[in-house]
């Protein structure tokens, strides 16, 4: 369950769970969370929730409404984002998102409707209904250091090609092809198309990717080249 | 002409780099231009079991189907009309099929199963669907979704609440609304679409599309679509490398030339 935490000037006011479709904000007493002052509009903001995700709208207050800084029109609240309405906070806090193994909570659920209302009917799974995948992608396991090739024959001989993308193809279509990819685990060279195969070190690579050492030298449509690590 | 001339097919699945079991499943019936993959549900065993069953009995029954005694003396609309109804049969028998397992059996309550199943024949494609795994076409240098999800996240896109920019950082990615077998009857969405000779179809599971963005599946798949198994371990390594989560499966079919029924 996610709540909305209140607070003036660093102290906290009020806590408020999400556990309604619609939770208003705004200066008027019958807002969900009444902010008293007259910076706030008396409808100012709403936010939606559908399940675990909460959208804060505003309508179309005299003074706008700020997530982490920024004016907002709509906005999808993550964990720990602060609104601010006027001299007030308020802070997006989600609990039981703590580091849980993912499988616990990636699984796929199916919910069945009769209608739009009713979404949040009936669960057909093991899982229970919390939060679900990571929010994003988890970060990648290592930062691959920056590498290029040094070309040593052809029309290009003293060039340096930087590998900055994650795919870097070379050779010419129909004839010899080779990608070279960029992974956290380092960099490989694999062979795309034709009947030749690249060389590394002299050696025919076969059809598997070769991971590449610094100073490998690399040989692609009669083109040397020397790979580097760039630190 | 042989099918099998016009359509180059290639499948790759892998558990990922967190889960011990691939609940994912895929068949192919390549003579008869079937494609058919699965994304299955539930405890223990239970998902693998129920992509399983939907895959092999609707890439089977349609095979046994979809037969040239069957689309004797019918014209092309009729072809397409007859090939998403018998799609649609295969995949309410899959249906009734998992739902009844289910109910028969305590450790398989509640299993489902995600579908997509595809049948490419003269020049066009008839695509099933539940669910959130998806069919993607690659035609020259425009990538295209080509079936939307059943979700709740696609719903919330829909009505405005959340722009498809800010879809990845959504709670409610897990939230499926249609799925085979988890009700006594349940029907896949069904479309049929025109193939041009050098599409480049995808199909795959949300273990994809869920750790590699669209832009990163669109460029992997135009710079190496002259080779489609190494596009294919690339994808799988790239959702790997982004945390691979969950069970990563695709299908590749690459169209090489137009395949037109004899006249």
């Amino acid at each position: 369950m996610a709540k909305l935490i209140l607070s003036f000037d660093g102290a906290m006011i009020k806590t408020v769970e999400l556990n309604k479709d619609r939770t208003t904000i705004g200066r008027r007493p019958e807002n969900d969370i009444q902010v008293d002052n007259l910076a706030v509009s008396g409808q100012h903001a709403v936010v939606t929730t559908v399940l675990n995700d909460s959208v804060i709208e505003d309508m179309h207050s005299t003074n706008g409404t700020m997530v982490n800084g920024k004016l907002v029109q709509k906005h999808l609240l993550q964990q720990g984002d602060i609104i601010e309405i006027g001299k007030h906070t308020i802070k997006y806090v989600v609990e039981n998102t703590t580091a849980k193994p993912y499988q616990d909570f990636a699984k796929t659920m199916v919910i069945r409707k009769p209608d739009a209302a009713g979404m949040t009917a009936a669960v057909a799974d093991v899982a229970p209904p919390a939060p679900a995948r990571p929010a994003a992608p988890p970060p990648q396991a290592a930062v691959t250091r920056e590498a290029g090739l040094q070309i040593l024959s052809g029309s290009n001989a003293g060039r340096v090609l930087d590998l900055n993308k994650s795919l870097t193809t070379l050779g010419k279509a129909g004839h010899q092809v080779a990608v070279f990819t960029r992974r956290p685990v380092g960099f490989f060279v694999t062979h795309v198309e034709g009947d030749v195969f690249p060389l590394v070190n002299g050696e025919a690579i076969g059809t598997q990717a070769r991971q590449l050492n610094d100073q490998d030298t690399i040989e692609i449509a009669g083109t040397k080249m020397s790979f580097f690590y760039k630190s | 002409m042989a099918l099998t001339d016009a359509l180059l097919m290639t499948s790759l699945s892998d558990p990922g780099m967190v889960r011990d079991l691939n609940e994912d499943s895929i068949e192919l019936r390549p003579e008869s231009g079937i494609v058919v993959l699965a994304d299955g549900m539930g405890g223990y065993n239970a998902g693998e079991v129920a992509s399983g069953m939907a895959t092999s009995m609707v890439a089977d029954g349609m095979r046994d189907a979809w037969s040239a005694d069957a689309l004797q003396g019918l014209d092309r609309d009729a072809a397409i009309a007859l090939s998403q109804s018998l799609l649609q049969q295969q995949v309410l028998a899959a249906n009734a099929a998992i739902f009844e397992q289910a109910q028969k059996e305590a450790s398989f309550e509640g299993m489902g199963t995600t579908l997509v199943g595809c049948v490419f024949y003269d020049n066009f494609l008839t695509v099933g669907h539940a669910g959130d795994s998806r069919l993607y076409r690659l035609r020259g240098s425009d990538f295209e979704q080509i079936t939307k999800d059943h979700s709740l996240l696609q719903e919330q896109i829909d009505a405005g609440m959340i722009s498809k920019e800010d879809a990845h950082l959504s709670n409610n990615r897990n939230f499926i609304t249609r799925a085979i077998g988890v009700a006594a009857e349940e029907q896949a969405e069904i479309h049929t679409y025109e193939v041009e000779p050098e599409d480049l179809y995808l199909v795959c599971t949300d273990g994809l599309y869920g750790m590699v963005t669209d832009e990163e599946i669109h460029m992997t798949l135009m710079t190496l679509k002259a080779n489609l198994d190494l596009a294919a371990e690339q994808l799988i390594a790239s959702a790997n490398d982004a945390g691979g989560t969950d069970n990563v499966s695709l299908v590749l079919v690459r169209v090489t030339k137009d395949f037109a029924r004899a006249a």
